[in-house]
């Protein structure tokens, strides 16, 4: 059970980081694509506000705080009872707000299936792409060192 | 007597009128949209978030546009919009070893896991201004190659092997991080908000500084044990969630300088570093931030404290461009009455002068009369 719990978690966790990570538009389009219900009572949110992003001194060491970054966050709960959040780097307050709701969709055993196939997995295949494509560019720019032999021994 | 005067506030109004014409510029040549400033001006905005200290790029480059392309007008607007919102809390903090790499290089190693990988580099380039460009040719996708992704552990981890460079910097086991945007500076202070503070400090000063070091001012023998460039994910912890909430990716810039230390009465002979890490792809920025971290450890490592750039006091007091733009700025401002008496007491002062100088005068004759 318990490790079904941390599975579960590491789940929700994913679908939310996969979701911080995609732009709005993105899901705005497919939501209205797979047709989600986006009734949802708006708990907190959606808001704008700060985090202070922490850094380690020499990349490992005690933290220190570098700046900030703006972060919006709503709250919502479904006629059906769950309740989902979302936090996500920006101002979008439609996107975190669709977030949220997701994050509850997700929650309620019925509708999971729906969210990963419809919202998720699509936002994840593009981001994964997207990931290959940068580290692949970035890798033909990678410096191979040669030797030049000089004298005869 | 003290008169107070009222007035301008037309022409104030009519200024700002003006200055959004200016700021507009000719009709007939398109308006530029936030989108174009993000992806063709992208160093600029990432200079704009890491001095403002505010990570938003939309933001930055509405900053850019509504000052002109003056930066440190834009950083201004990005502080003072700062201001105006709550915080959420502090991110669990980054880990740039686990940093999604788009540029990688090392000065001290040639073979290190992962390579030297250059990125989208201005290194190499014959800066020959390009007629092309001005002509708006189309740009060519880049190159790639494939292969599997590798790990790239940070090089001061592979010098830590060897004991012979001091580990990451601790701070005491209780010690909470300073925040210098919710406490005033206080001298001296702990390295964690030297480094906030020199994140957010202006480019070209702590260039400048940096450039010191190295011309003899404090010369502490650096050398760039890795520059990195990527993103890199944000975490935060929350009360409602039982589990860190993701919130996104952001690209950072960090530099590990190394430098060749001879020992002192409290460390021995030793690789010592200066770490610099800055909000979007800034690797100047963040390589004088390295310098001038190294040389304010000074007295940490029982250094003579004998330039500029080690005078911790000196350096984080000036390094901010927002303050100091507003102090030297406010000059132009009305000074008109301190100015009418400054200038009371300047002819007051003249008139006893040459009233001295007279009776001086008047003096010599008569000696020389009699």
């Amino acid at each position: 059970m318990r490790g079904q719990e941390a599975r579960d978690q590491a789940e929700r966790k994913a679908v939310m980081a996969t979701l911080a990570q995609a732009s709005g538009d993105d899901i705005v389009r497919l939501w209205n694509e797979a047709g989600l219900a986006s009734e949802a009572e708006l708990l907190r949110g959606p808001e704008t506000g700060l985090v202070t992003v922490r850094g380690r001194i020499g990349g490992g060491g005690a933290p220190f705080n570098v700046g900030e970054a703006t972060v919006t966050r709503a709250t919502v709960r479904l006629a059906s009872g769950q309740v989902g959040h979302s936090y996500t780097l920006g101002r979008d307050r439609q996107k975190a707000k669709l977030a949220a709701i997701a994050d509850a969709l997700w929650q309620d055993p019925t509708q999971r299936q729906t969210v990963e196939t419809a919202l998720v997995a699509p936002l994840r295949a593009a981001q994964s792409d997207a990931q290959k494509k940068r580290r692949a560019e970035t890798a033909a720019t990678k410096v191979d060192f040669f030797t030049m032999v000089r004298g005869e021994d | 007597m003290y008169v107070a005067v009222k007035g301008g506030e037309a022409a104030i109004a009519n200024a700002h009128s003006l200055l959004a014409d200016r700021r507009r510029g000719d009709r007939s040549v398109p308006a530029l949209r936030l989108d174009q400033i993000v992806e063709q001006l992208a160093l600029g905005v990432d200079r704009v978030m890491s001095e403002g200290s505010l990570y938003d790029r939309e933001l930055a480059a509405l900053a850019i546009v509504q000052a002109r392309g003056d930066m440190i007008e834009a950083i201004f607007l990005v502080r003072a919009y700062r201001t105006t919102l709550p915080r959420f809390g502090y991110t669990n903090a980054i880990d740039t070893g686990a940093m999604l790499v788009e540029r990688r290089v090392s000065a001290t190693y040639k073979d290190l896991p992962g390579g030297q990988l250059l990125g989208p580099t201005f290194d190499y380039t014959h800066r020959l201004l390009d007629p092309e460009l001005a002509a708006g040719a189309d740009v060519a996708e880049p190159l790639q190659r494939a292969g599997e992704a590798e790990a790239m552990p940070r090089v001061s981890a592979i010098l830590a092997r060897e004991g012979l460079i001091e580990p990451d910097g601790d701070m005491p086991q209780d010690h909470v991080p300073g925040d210098i945007t919710r406490e005033p500076l206080e001298f001296p202070m702990a390295r964690d908000i030297r480094l906030q503070a020199l994140s957010r400090g202006d480019e070209g000063f702590l260039l400048a500084l940096g450039y010191s070091t190295q011309r003899g001012y404090a010369r502490n023998h650096p050398f760039v044990g890795e520059v990195r460039i990527g993103e890199v994910e944000l975490e935060l912890d929350v009360p409602e969630l039982p589990f860190a909430a993701p919130l996104g990716k952001v690209r950072v810039t960090e530099c590990q300088m190394v430098n060749q230390f001879k020992g002192s009465a409290k460390a021995p002979p030793q690789f010592t570093r200066g770490y610099g890490l800055v909000f979007g792809q800034s690797e100047r920025k963040a390589m004088a931030m390295a310098l001038c971290d190294r040389a304010l450890r000074a007295k940490e490592l029982g250094e003579d404290v004998v330039a500029a750039a080690q005078d911790e006091e000196f350096v984080i007091s000036h390094s901010d461009n927002v303050q100091a733009t507003g102090f030297v700025e406010h000059l132009k401002l009305p000074h008109y009455v301190d100015f009418q008496a400054e200038l009371d007491l300047v002819r007051r002062m003249r008139a006893e002068h040459d009233a001295r100088e007279n009776a001086d005068m008047l003096e010599d004759k008569k000696e020389a009369a009699e």
